[in-house]
């Protein structure tokens, strides 16, 4: 069998090398887009740089970004850079682009007018640092969404929130109907995302900036900023009771009705496609809480390493290219269910919920992410704080705030 | 004279190059020695003072980082996990392993099947024990839910869903793991007590208890110290079976130093941090280790 698969690869190989023009370039693309959906997202990624003569080679790595990263960023130190590589754009790459590890794509985006066809305009700033240009975004993801299964809402006899505050008032009687109000699962992420997007919504645009934009830690412990903590006070206790670890898994829960909501990202609608439920009629999604519309930009880039070899330099080139065409976006992204970094494509067949995203973007009600202001250090000290803030009930709210004022006054 | 003088010219030489084959070949692995391990953790102890993050750089702070990490709860959560877990594993894996072993000792029947039955999970790595101790702890499908469905309706048992408790689940699927092979340890090392020994004691009229624990067991002392050793190895770079079982959770009540040493090299892209972490596990297993040797290697010479 393994030898019938290896002549089998070898005659492809060398029926490739016979077919495909002359500058045909082996291009090996890193990411961590393993799950169905995603993967078929990057199919379309794959296809379209293949369509150019050139031959991606797919070096995905499961286990998420965070166990992705540290491969990447270990190859690309190591000396064994790979031809393109995915990573949240914002601060995820800063230091090797500091080191001059990354490429410059500074002439390729000046020929392609990206700053005038990438949208909205601050997203290519998180792609630029000291007036360079190094990434290229492929879609925006915007965490600030709130999912309710309509069915749990039904059960428990209380019409479906339209404001995280109705929702917090209908909390009681989904508890009755032996449902959890809000699943939020354990990984330390979730719940650091989920204050985050609080923060946004009960203190809004400007508390959101000023804590962690301006890292003002006084303004972080002050009383404008317990408000908020109130809130997360309220979503840990509405979250007792969900004991599970995956954002999907939570999801599952809200698609089954086990669960009122859950405060995700853009993403989760992925998993309501799939099990075939309608926005709308069997969930509905409020973008920023039903508070504050707002919606953040954050979301994947392709990053490339410098590279020697001159073919594979001009094969970066194509693929930054293609990965910003108009039909590249539209064809990824639909799969994906983030938004495309164009707004002159046409998405005619997005869902409901997509709609209401690209409406917001349209009217330019856009923010950076703590992805794009925070490093990941104080990331993960945010989500060491907030995991044990919604795990442990004897963490009292000023306890928390206390720390968390300590941290930003320590950010960077 | 003359005859002194030579023999002696000629026998510094031969010190050097006796056995100067094995020497040669053990030139390999004592560079290795020095260079990664000696070499790596003072590199480490050097860049633990400055403030390296994504890459390191000879930036130096002070002790910035080490005042940093003791003020951070989940580094102070670690270290008592680590403790409670410590002592706790350490304590019952020698002593189920040892009464484990007497029993099997006892000249019963099917003994090569229950050795067999009770080494069985030492074969499984940790990161399987986790899982399946992560399934078989869940409320909704695991014990709980299966001493519910048989009618002890409020029954209650989730540690892993409980910060109070949660490391007391993490010690049960490490105990299940590990004590098979301690109890081979001690079942060697029982093995090893000459007849004559039981004899005697039974002429003397001595109960088998105290025989094992007063005459048998002090007899055992090798085997006891590197059942100690590869204990105590084992708990201080846990790392694997919370990671499978709990991911640290819930929130921060089950992390241990090793994973936040590993979170903050490459999650929180802080080596410095990270570096001074695992510079204070060093320094942990130095204080337990270096009285010790000094006990144990001092009082020979």
């Amino acid at each position: 069998m393994r030898r019938i698969l290896t002549a089998a690869v070898l005659a492809a190989g060398t029926a490739l090398g016979f077919a495909g023009p002359a500058f045909a370039t082996d291009l090996e693309v890193t990411h961590w887009w393993t799950s169905g959906g995603e993967a078929a997202a990057v199919a379309e990624l794959a296809k379209a740089f293949d369509a150019t003569g050139n031959k991606w080679v797919d070096g995905a790595i499961a286990g998420s970004g965070g166990t992705a990263r540290p491969i990447m960023i270990s190859r690309i130190t190591g000396g064994d850079p790979m031809g393109a590589t995915q990573f949240n754009h914002g601060r995820q790459a800063e230091e090797l682009v500091q080191a001059g590890l990354m490429r410059d794509l500074t002439d390729i985006a000046t020929k392609g007018k990206w700053t005038d066809v990438v949208r909205p305009k601050g997203l290519l700033d998180s792609c630029t640092i000291d007036g360079k240009i190094y990434c290229v975004p492929v879609n925006i993801h915007s965490w600030q969404w709130l999912w309710l299964s309509n069915d749990a809402f039904a059960k428990a006899g209380v019409a479906v929130p339209k404001t995280w505050d109705e929702y917090v008032a209908a909390a009681p009687a989904l508890e009755k109907a032996g449902i959890v109000p809000l699943a939020v699962g354990g990984q330390p992420w979730q719940s650091a995302g989920a204050f985050d997007v609080l923060l946004l919504a009960v203190g809004g645009t400007d508390a959101f900036l000023k804590v962690y934009k301006d890292k003002d830690g006084a303004f972080a412990g002050g009383s404008e900023i317990a408000k908020v903590f109130k809130a997360a006070d309220d979503a840990r206790k509405m979250s007792k009771g969900t004991n599970v670890q995956d954002w999907n898994q939570a999801t599952n829960m809200v698609i089954t009705g086990k669960a009122g909501g859950q405060i995700m990202g853009d993403w989760a609608q992925g998993e309501f496609q799939v099990a075939g439920k309608v926005a709308g009629k069997d969930y509905t999604c409020l973008p920023g809480l039903g508070m504050n519309s707002a919606l953040a930009t954050a979301g994947d880039a392709f990053y490339f390493p410098l590279l020697k070899d001159a073919d594979k330099a001009k094969a970066q080139e194509v693929l930054a290219e293609t990965l910003l065409d108009p039909k590249t976006q539209v064809a990824f992204n639909l799969k994906k269910g983030s938004l495309p970094v164009r707004g002159d494509v046409d998405l005619a067949a997005a869902n409901d919920c997509m709609k209401k995203g690209l409406d917001i973007l349209a009217k330019g009600d856009v923010i950076p992410w703590t992805d794009q202001l925070l490093s990941q250090d104080t990331q993960k000290q945010k989500e060491d704080l907030f995991s044990e803030f919604f795990a442990k009930p004897d963490l009292t709210v000023d306890e928390a705030q206390k720390r968390f004022a300590g941290i930003i006054s320590s950010a960077d | 004279m003359r005859h002194f003088t030579m023999s002696s010219a000629a026998r510094r030489p031969s010190r050097l190059f006796r056995n100067f084959s094995a020497k040669i070949a053990s030139v390999p692995m004592i560079l290795t020695a020095l260079v990664v391990f000696v070499g790596g953790t003072l590199w480490t102890v050097l860049y633990s003072f400055t403030n390296s993050r994504l890459l390191p750089r000879l930036n130096f702070v002070g002790l910035d980082q080490y005042e940093r990490l003791w003020a951070t709860p989940r580094w102070l959560v670690s270290i008592e996990n680590l403790a409670i877990y410590g002592i706790l594993s350490l304590i019952f894996s020698l002593v189920i392993g040892f009464v484990l072993a007497a029993l099997l000792d006892q000249k019963i029947r099917f003994e090569d099947t229950l050795r067999t039955i009770f080494l069985y999970p030492f074969a499984l790595s940790f990161v399987v024990t986790g899982v399946v101790w992560q399934w078989l702890l869940n409320p909704d499908f695991g014990v709980q839910a299966v001493v519910r469905s048989l009618g002890w309706e409020s029954f209650a048992f989730d540690p892993l869903y409980n910060s109070s408790i949660v490391i007391y689940g993490v010690l049960i699927a490490a105990l299940w793991q590990g004590t098979g092979f301690v109890m081979c340890l001690m079942l060697a090392g029982l093995r090893g007590i000459d007849e004559d020994i039981w004899k005697a004691a039974r002429v003397d009229g001595i109960p088998a208890w105290r025989t094992y624990l007063f005459i048998v067991l002090p007899m055992m002392r090798p085997v006891l110290v590197t059942t100690l050793v590869i204990i105590a190895a084992g708990i201080v770079k846990v790392y694997d079976l919370v990671v499978a079982q709990t991911s640290g959770g819930p929130g921060i009540a089950s992390e241990v130093p090793a994973k936040y040493v590993y979170d903050y090299m490459f999650f929180a892209q802080n080596l410095g941090q990270g570096f001074a972490a695992s510079t204070m596990m060093l320094l942990s297993v130095a204080i337990v280790i270096v009285p010790w040797a000094y006990l144990e290697f001092g009082r020979r010479r």
